[in-house]
């Protein structure tokens, strides 16, 4: 059931009213019973996954709670008993079988979605391995369908599950509850992934109606459904010609199809996550933000503070720190640096640390090279800016136009470009073709095609063009605005006319220049594929 | 709370209107060009009181003329036709037609019988969007809809035709309210000539036995006919092309015997007619010409006349009366069509 379906309109709307009309104390479990009618439209075999992480990780942190309450229980009991060293070392047993329940749920989960995600690439690559050696014994692929939202709900439940182990709150006691936070429908397709300490807070309490929280809900929906499917969806008819012929389309059009689509991307992930929290707001639910003007940003590193926000929060809480804390990273950072010397010996951990994060951000894109070298890229850009840091003070204190207008346009034009030329893997086929692609914006000089017609050849017209451009300065006012606070709640303040004027006048542009229907056919959001 | 409500009522009443406004703005008005969509809508502003209904594809409603039935015949008739009409839909349409009349005899064109699944979305529209809502209209289209299609898009058909904004005319404005007629009691008028030539054979198909779910609606339409106490003809009409396959021709033949049906099959009586297809067809053959149509009408009315035994209403003063304006009107349709005619020729 895609987001922009009439089923999933109507499935939404009857939530939403049904959540309202019950009563209160049935409210949650409502929630669960929807979500997973929602998970069901997308295959009832898929329900097999998000039972099973449900099941496992509840078993395994309620396993993992009780040697906690066990070991306060004992500690109280044996208090005058134990000494302090009887007392760690009894800690340090208890804590290593917690470990080892927590190993097991990390086992279970993240085995269960390298499996469906990652079995054909690996197969492909045994296979490219074996070719190399002249073999033509290749191995067959599985047909093995990726359930829709496993990566971003086994995160979810994994980043609970390791909170649990860390102490950070208790297992939660009621099953039915840890099943709505893993399936919570409106987030499960595209996040974004939440932490349960956060959605727990609104998740299971009980939410009179408010008309106008329902309200800002739905203007939030209606937001996301424009950028949907009056900007990315009509982008993506240009982004698919330019990079579906590459022999075609190079030099110019190359950059054009990476501006094109940092814009559908964008719109629709953007778009997508608007839809999503919108719909928790409507039920009353408080959902994290995942997006703060990413577009905005002056450094790479930045960006990723503002863009896909939970994803980069957990890939840091759960992967970065705990990496760059563990056993055999102190040791080895003592190794580099009584073997390096202290500038290059403290920095080799943190590069490693940082290397295994977009590693696995890479990865988690994608089972492909592409998405890897993405992710190793980025790796890249963050630590060599990072390293670049001294010399970039040092010009700034030598040429005074740090805090110019002009200047901090330039820094937020250059990531933009940065970051739309890494998205260049997102689009062609292979690492060697986009690095080819991207060669020829510098070696085929033919920017003037852009400016006689060419474009009008990628199935959209001028209307469509000037469409796409009025839609992205709307979006980029509307950005310019929320700097100063939420934009729906200025529109709030706003007599009753005006405020009609403003939501109708949406629905009217979304109704009538939205891409969808016959002739169009939405697309999946871009994210629903990780 | 009472000022909120009023405010409340107010918006939803601009909404509803400004979205009604919208939609049949951006409706496809069918009044030039391709005017079969706008056929099927016609019907509701007749006098339902019919003796013949013909229901079926373009091959009724370019084939007869019920001007020539009622002038020579004194036969009330109406055909509702539209373009590559399914059966389902024929079956639907007659459903909806008998809930408002109970015509004497019903006529079906029987070529729609090769169609066992539904076909192309712009068709099903031109049926079905012209339709008032009933639950032949609900059927009708659940039986058409192809894959691409959501049912909605028929409910809201702004949602369907939301992209026209930018390819509204004039005549989006000019039939915003008012539609013309574009039939004369169902009739599709034509008097320019195409002579038929080099007819293309039937080619040969992997299977000749028309699909189950035809058969299905044959059927309906037959027990639908037999419920109401109205008789069913079968024809089917002097079209050249789509190719009339005998094996198919065959199987109506067994149909109409197994259950005691009449069927004519035209294009066996080509010559009883008077048809000349290098004068009575506008379109080499597929369809006839207003000259093959009125040949057409008069031998199929002695059909109904003396088979059927249909008895001539001339001499009711409200038809006589208006049959009189709507022979005015298909008059002055010939003649604005042939001056059209002769403007072009002296263009030329």
């Amino acid at each position: 059931m895609l987001f922009t379906s009439y089923e999933f309109l109507f499935f939404a709307a009857a939530c939403i009213v049904l959540y309202y009309v019950l009563p209160k104390k049935f409210q949650w479990k409502f929630l669960l019973l929807c979500s997973y009618i929602f998970y069901a439209f997308s295959g009832v075999d898929n329900l097999f996954y998000i039972v099973f992480t449900t099941v496992s990780t509840y078993f395994i942190t309620r396993k993992i709670k009780s040697i906690g309450d066990r070991q306060s229980l004992y500690l109280k009991e044996h208090k005058g008993e134990l000494d302090r060293e009887g007392k760690k070392a009894y800690k340090a047993v208890q804590k290593k079988k917690q470990w080892r329940l927590l190993l097991l749920c990390l086992f279970l989960n993240i085995g269960m979605l390298a499996v469906v995600k990652y079995t054909n690439f690996a197969i492909y690559n045994i296979n490219e391995v074996i070719g190399w050696f002249g073999s033509d014994n290749t191995l067959s692929f599985l047909d093995i369908a990726l359930p829709m939202g496993i990566s971003f709900y086994v995160f979810q439940t994994m980043g609970y599950a390791i909170d649990v182990y860390r102490g950070k709150y208790p297992a939660e006691r009621n099953f039915l509850k840890l099943a709505l936070f893993t399936s919570f429908f409106p987030q499960l397709i595209q996040g974004p992934i939440s932490r349960f300490d956060d959605l727990s807070l609104t998740l299971y309490e009980e939410h009179r109606f408010s008309s106008k929280t329902v309200s800002l809900g739905l203007q939030r929906v209606l937001w996301g459904y424009f950028k949907k499917l009056v900007i990315a969806d009509r982008m993506l008819v240009a982004v698919n010609a330019l990079i579906g012929e590459p022999e075609v389309y190079t030099g110019a059009f190359a950059f054009a199809g990476m501006l094109f689509y940092a814009l559908e991307l964008y719109a629709d992930f953007t778009g997508g996550i608007d839809i999503t929290i919108g719909i928790a707001q409507a039920l009353g639910i408080k959902v994290t933000e995942n997006f703060i003007r990413p577009y905005f940003s002056k450094n790479i590193k930045e960006y990723w503070n503002r863009w896909h926000i939970t994803m980069g929060s957990w890939f840091t809480d759960y992967i970065f720190y705990p990496i760059s804390v563990c056993g055999p990273m102190l040791k080895f950072s003592k190794w580099t640096r009584g073997h390096m010397g202290e500038a290059i010996g403290k920095r080799i951990p943190v590069w490693t640390s940082c290397f295994v994060v977009w590693f696995a951000t890479g990865i988690w894109h994608g089972a492909s090279w592409n998405f890897i070298v993405w992710g190793l890229m980025n790796c890249a850009v963050i630590l060599v800016s990072q390293e670049l840091e001294p010399f970039y003070r040092w010009f700034h204190s030598k040429v005074n136009i740090g805090g110019t207008l002009g200047f901090k346009i330039f820094r937020v034009v250059r990531t933009v470009l940065l970051l739309s030329a890494l998205r260049m893997f997102d689009c062609y086929r292979d690492v060697p073709l986009t690095f080819h692609m991207f060669g020829t914006m510098f070696t085929e000089w033919n920017w003037g095609e852009l400016f006689n017609g060419s474009l009008m050849n990628l199935g959209l017209s001028l209307t469509d063009y000037i469409i796409l451009i009025a839609g992205a300065f709307i979006i980029f006012m509307v950005s310019m605005l929320q700097r100063r606070g939420s934009v729906r709640e200025r529109i709030g303040a706003k007599p009753y006319p005006v405020r009609f004027a403003v939501w109708f006048g949406l629905f009217v542009i979304v109704i009538l220049l939205g891409t969808y229907g016959i002739g169009y056919n939405a697309s999946q959001f871009i994210y629903n594929q990780f | 709370m009472k000022k909120k409500a009023i405010k409340v009522i107010v918006s939803a009443v601009i909404v509803i209107l400004a979205l009604y406004g919208l939609q049949r703005l951006l409706m496809p008005k069918y009044m030039s060009g391709v005017v079969e969509g706008a056929m099927i809508a016609e019907y509701y502003d007749e006098e339902k009181d019919h003796d013949v209904i013909f229901i079926g594809d373009c091959e009724l409603y370019e084939n007869f003329s019920p001007q020539v039935l009622w002038d020579e015949y004194g036969i009330n008739s109406y055909i509702r036709g539209s373009a590559q009409q399914l059966i389902w839909q024929s079956y639907y349409l007659l459903e909806e037609t008998l809930s408002y009349e109970k015509p004497d005899v019903v006529v079906f064109n029987v070529l729609s019988m090769q169609y066992n699944e539904p076909q192309r979305e712009t068709y099903n529209r031109m049926t079905l969007d012209g339709m008032k809502w009933s639950m032949s209209k609900v059927n009708s289209i659940k039986a058409s809809m192809t894959e691409e299609e959501e049912f909605l898009d028929y409910v809201f058909p702004i949602l369907r035709y939301h992209s026209r904004w930018n390819q509204l005319t004039d005549e989006d404005f000019k039939y915003f309210l008012n539609r013309d007629k574009v039939t004369f009691n169902g009739y599709y008028m034509r008097v320019d000539v195409k002579a038929a030539e080099n007819v293309p054979e039937g080619r040969p198909l992997s299977d000749y036995e028309f699909g189950e779910n035809a058969y299905n609606y044959l059927d309906k339409i037959r027990e639908l006919c037999e419920k109401e106490g109205v008789e069913l003809v079968l024809v089917k009409a002097p079209s050249l092309y789509p190719y009339w396959y005998d094996e198919w021709d065959k199987q109506i033949e067994e149909y109409a015997g197994e259950y005691n049906l009449k069927y004519y099959n035209f294009l066996e009586e080509i010559d009883e007619i008077g048809l000349d297809f290098t004068t009575d067809t506008y379109d080499s053959g597929l369809h006839l010409n207003l000259s093959g149509a009125e040949k057409m009408s008069r031998y199929f009315g002695k059909i109904l006349t003396e088979d059927c035994g249909l008895k001539s209403r001339r001499g009711e003063e409200d038809l006589e009366k208006s049959w009189d304006e709507k022979r005015e009107a298909y008059n002055a349709e010939i003649k604005r069509q042939q001056e059209n005619i002769e403007k072009e020729k002296t263009e030329e």
